[in-house]
């Protein structure tokens, strides 16, 4: 593929935004891509959006013509895009595909989800679809349940412990009170993660990522067309996408999100590149088991050496590879449909330096986004 | 000749001891338990009812049976306790065991009698050559109102019985009737719990009827109970059951082998085929068994039954009664009330 | 789950009726329409299951979905058939403590929910810990 280059990047504050409609969260977002690409919104060719489930959690589909509506971008071709917490890396990939197609040069991708105008249940209810709904969901299996079961057989074929488990919550808690953005700026203690209440054995609550609300928006731009606003961008080498089994109980290997593997595999393939080359990466910790499955998929360490690897502070910055330097899904927040283009977010900001007090020193960087149990990966690699 | 091709029960696992509900009632526990000869009852789980003790009843009895179940032309359950009151339960035990979809199918009523009507038409069904075999059932997660004596009694429980010709491992030698309209218990539609005549129950509708259709149908056979190895009742306590045989005429070691509500309760229309299973678990080919049933509302059936050889090699291919017994879990009256939904969320 | 939805593969739901790839012999549960390794339509038969298998893995669920919380806590498992496939069930008759990877199981007709108070009651099947084999 040629390279494509991340040209604008707007986030929203992630977390409980009472204030903030699903619009304002998206019209926010974009303007600050907009705004940092220094272009007009009549340079954008068309528009890719992520969002899992417009329809159960603020009863509203046509999202493609809400978003083109409110962000007064019409009439640019407006598309939405939908797997599930995968669907933000999904339109990050499709606005690359329309680019490299040569159809358009410039292309928004952007993510939105707005999870807290219904209540817990409704939301819990909602992520599950995101499973085999008629033989997972509806017989009582829940959407924590599915990582619960990947990390109880992850202890038992690997003797990953409940410790480094926590290490991970640890380690992103840490790293998201230096980000501005982050739902959480609590530092935990691997105490309080082992002693928070049981979600679903042996996750509990401080195992798990959190409901936000949140959007992210990313512009990318041929290199060619690139330089009309921006000297020096980063740029998206490398992009893989697979799918694998949407039921955890289909999958080969119950410890193994294959998805991931290939997703990762077509990704350095394409950008000719290595895991050992990566020097920054933001992976799907929605849960702290998925984290330390993701760091073993994407070949950072050997498959069941991810949670000694977390011990070691191997993840942490200024570790071999920093590891979710936002704070993840678990402290940044996870607003499902945000958060593939979120993570492009943040490595951008690190290849370009302006991570502030969360900078890392590196040149090539990793997103990994995973939808449901591993249905859906999205891999991609970014470069200065 | 016509028989019992294969049986098969199921009792939930959950226990609660009579002194428990005594306790929240403020009973005397023994006393209670002395009254009704009862110590503890099986209670169905949350996720029980009668159609699901009905299909596990039904999967065991295919299992000694070594049949198809395809081969099964006609399903009835009995009950009190069906899950709808509109809409068969004998479909759902039809389609689980996977005897869908060329059979007939309905559902019994007879307060506790409704598993050995359902016995009698099957085997006139298969009698009359209109089906090859034929599945009864009679399966009962039994409703007793809060505080209501029948509290302490009313439990879950089912018992299956495949009818056949082709070696059965017991025979059906006679069947009997005695119905009146006695109403000594009803529940009404859309009511929850039944109610019932206190002791008018007693004499004039459980004995009568037990009595009377076991001496007919031992006089219609010019037999005694010296003729029986075992004789089996309807047992809705421990007391009624003992007095009633030895009324009869039999002896201690006749109709103990076939008590079992001492343990588990009444099982309502699981009650007296439980005890008939009980029995199967250990007699002998030749020995010959009286079952008689009772339901409320009134009648009483009464069979005749010879085992055959078939029986010992039968036997091992489901769970005992006994096994069933012994795997329990007790519960407290505030489970208990969780289980039974009368708490409500 | 609407009531066509689940009607639709009572069988499965009921009795464990799966389906076997004529040409591979791939045996699928929960059942598909369509081989995902030959890829051929219309070369599916049913497969009965015997009910009959190991826990792989295993969770207790103590942040129930709406409709379950009346049998809060429970186990939720995947277990693999003796005939190959894995599938996810709720795991009843055990006690929290007692389940362990590798349990031999066996499946058990149950209730799974319900429709309210009088909406459509749904069954299907659940596994509970099998006996030691002798």
């Amino acid at each position: 593929m040629n390279r494509v280059a991340v040209i604008g990047l707007g986030l929203t504050k992630f977390g409980e935004m009472w204030d903030s409609s699903f619009t304002r969260l998206f019209v926010e977002a974009g303007a600050a891509a907009v705004e940092d690409a220094g272009m007009d919104g009549k340079d954008i060719g068309a528009i890719y959006i992520g969002n899992m489930s417009g329809g159960r959690f603020i009863d509203q589909e046509h999202i493609s013509s809400l978003i083109a509506d409110r962000a007064g971008l019409n009439p640019i071709s407006s598309t939405r895009v939908e797997a599930a917490c995968a669907s933000g890396g999904l339109a990050v990939r499709q606005a690359i595909m329309a680019i490299n197609s040569g159809m358009h040069d410039i292309v928004v991708a952007g993510g939105v989800e707005k999870m807290t105008d219904v209540l817990t249940e409704k939301t819990t209810q909602t992520l599950a679809t995101a499973s085999d709904t008629e033989w997972e969901a509806f017989l009582g299996m829940t959407f924590p349940g599915l990582y619960a079961m990947m990390a109880r057989r992850h202890m038992y074929e690997y003797g990953t412990t409940r410790e480094q488990l926590a290490m991970v919550s640890v380690k992103n808690h840490r790293n998201a009170m230096d980000n501005p953005y982050a739902q959480y700026h609590t530092e935990i203690t691997v105490e309080q993660v082992i002693n928070s209440p049981l979600v679903a054995d042996p996750l509990r609550l401080l195992d798990c990522s959190p409901i936000t609300d949140g959007a992210a928006c990313v512009i990318l731009a041929s290199e060619k067309k690139a330089k009309d606003f921006v000297d020096n961008p980063v740029y998206i080498t490398g992009s893989g996408q697979a799918s694998s089994t949407i039921s955890l109980h289909s999958r080969e290997k119950i410890t193994t999100v294959d998805a991931t593997v290939n997703a990762a595999e077509e990704a350095y393939k394409r950008a000719k590149k290595d895991a050992k080359d990566i020097q920054v990466a933001e992976v799907h910790d929605a849960f702290t088991i998925g984290e330390i499955v993701a760091i073993e998929g994407l070949g950072f360490f050997e498959k069941g050496k991810g949670g000694i690897a977390t011990e070691e502070g191997l993840t942490e910055r200024g570790g071999k590879i920093p590891v979710n330097t936002s704070g993840g899904l678990k402290a940044k927040g996870h607003p499902v449909g945000a958060t593939g283009v979120a993570q492009v977010v943040e490595i951008a900001l690190q290849l370009r330096g302006e991570a502030g007090k969360r900078q890392v020193d590196a040149d090539i960087g990793l997103t990994h986004n995973v939808g449901g149990s591993g249905g859906t990966a999205v891999v991609h690699i970014l470069e200065k | 000749m016509e028989g019992i091709v294969g049986y098969g029960v199921y009792i939930p696992r959950y226990r609660i001891k009579t002194e428990e509900i005594a306790r929240v009632w403020g009973n005397d526990g023994e006393s209670v338990k002395k009254g009704l000869m009862i110590g503890e009852k099986a209670v169905a789980g949350i996720d029980e009812d009668a159609a699901t003790i009905a299909v596990e009843a039904a999967r065991n009895a295919l299992s000694r049976a070594e049949i198809s179940a395809k081969e099964i032309g006609a399903i009835y359950v009995g009950s009190e306790s069906h899950p709808y009151t509109v809409k068969p339960t004998a479909t759902i035990v039809a389609e689980a065991v996977d005897a869908t979809p060329e059979l007939t199918a309905a559902d019994f009523e007879f307060a506790c009698k409704a598993g050995t009507a359902a016995m009698q038409a099957v085997l006139a069904l298969v009698k009359s050559g209109m089906v090859k075999y034929g599945l009864a059932i009679g399966s009962d997660t039994a409703q007793g109102a809060p505080g209501d004596p029948l509290e302490y009694t009313a439990a879950g429980g089912g018992a299956a019985y495949i009818i056949g010709k082709n070696n059965p491992l017991a025979t059906i030698e006679a069947t009997y009737s005695f119905t009146t309209d006695t109403p000594d218990f009803w529940r009404r539609e859309g009511q929850p719990y039944p109610r019932h005549g206190g002791r008018f129950t007693g004499l004039p509708a459980y004995f009568k009827h037990v009595s009377s259709a076991a001496k007919g149908l031992m006089d219609s056979l010019g037999k005694g109970p010296e003729d029986f190895d075992f004789a089996v009742f309807h047992q809705p306590n421990g007391k009624f059951p003992r007095v009633v045989a030895k009324k009869l005429g039999f002896e201690k070691e006749q109709f103990e082998a076939g008590i079992l509500v001492d343990r588990i309760g009444n099982t309502y229309s699981g009650s007296s085929i439980l005890g008939l299973a009980k029995v199967l678990d250990i007699a002998k080919p030749g020995q010959k068994i009286l079952l008689t049933s009772f339901g409320s509302g009134a009648g009483s059936d009464a069979f005749s039954l010879v085992v055959e050889d078939s029986i010992e090699e039968k036997r091992p291919l489901a769970p005992l009664v006994e096994d069933y017994i012994s795997d329990k879990v007790y519960i407290d009256y505030a489970i208990y009330v969780k289980l039974r939904k009368k708490i409500r969320v | 789950m609407s009531i066509p939805r689940f009607w639709r593969n009572i069988k499965s739901r009921y009795d464990l009726i799966g389906k076997q790839c004529k040409s591979c012999k791939s045996i699928y549960f929960p059942p598909r329409n369509f081989c995902p390794k030959c890829r051929r339509i219309g070369e599916l038969e049913d497969y009965k299951l015997k009910g009959k298998g190991e826990v792989v893995t295993y969770t207790i669920i103590r942040t129930p979905p709406d409709g379950f919380d009346m049998v809060s806590p429970y186990i939720m498992g995947i277990v693999e058939l003796e005939e190959g496939p894995m599938l996810t069930t709720q795991i009843v008759d055990a006690d929290v403590n007692e389940i362990y990877i590798g349990m031999p199981v066996e499946r058990v007709f149950r209730k799974i929910g319900e429709d309210g108070d009088a909406g459509l009651i749904y069954y299907g099947y659940k596994f509970r810990p099998a006996p030691k084999e002798e």
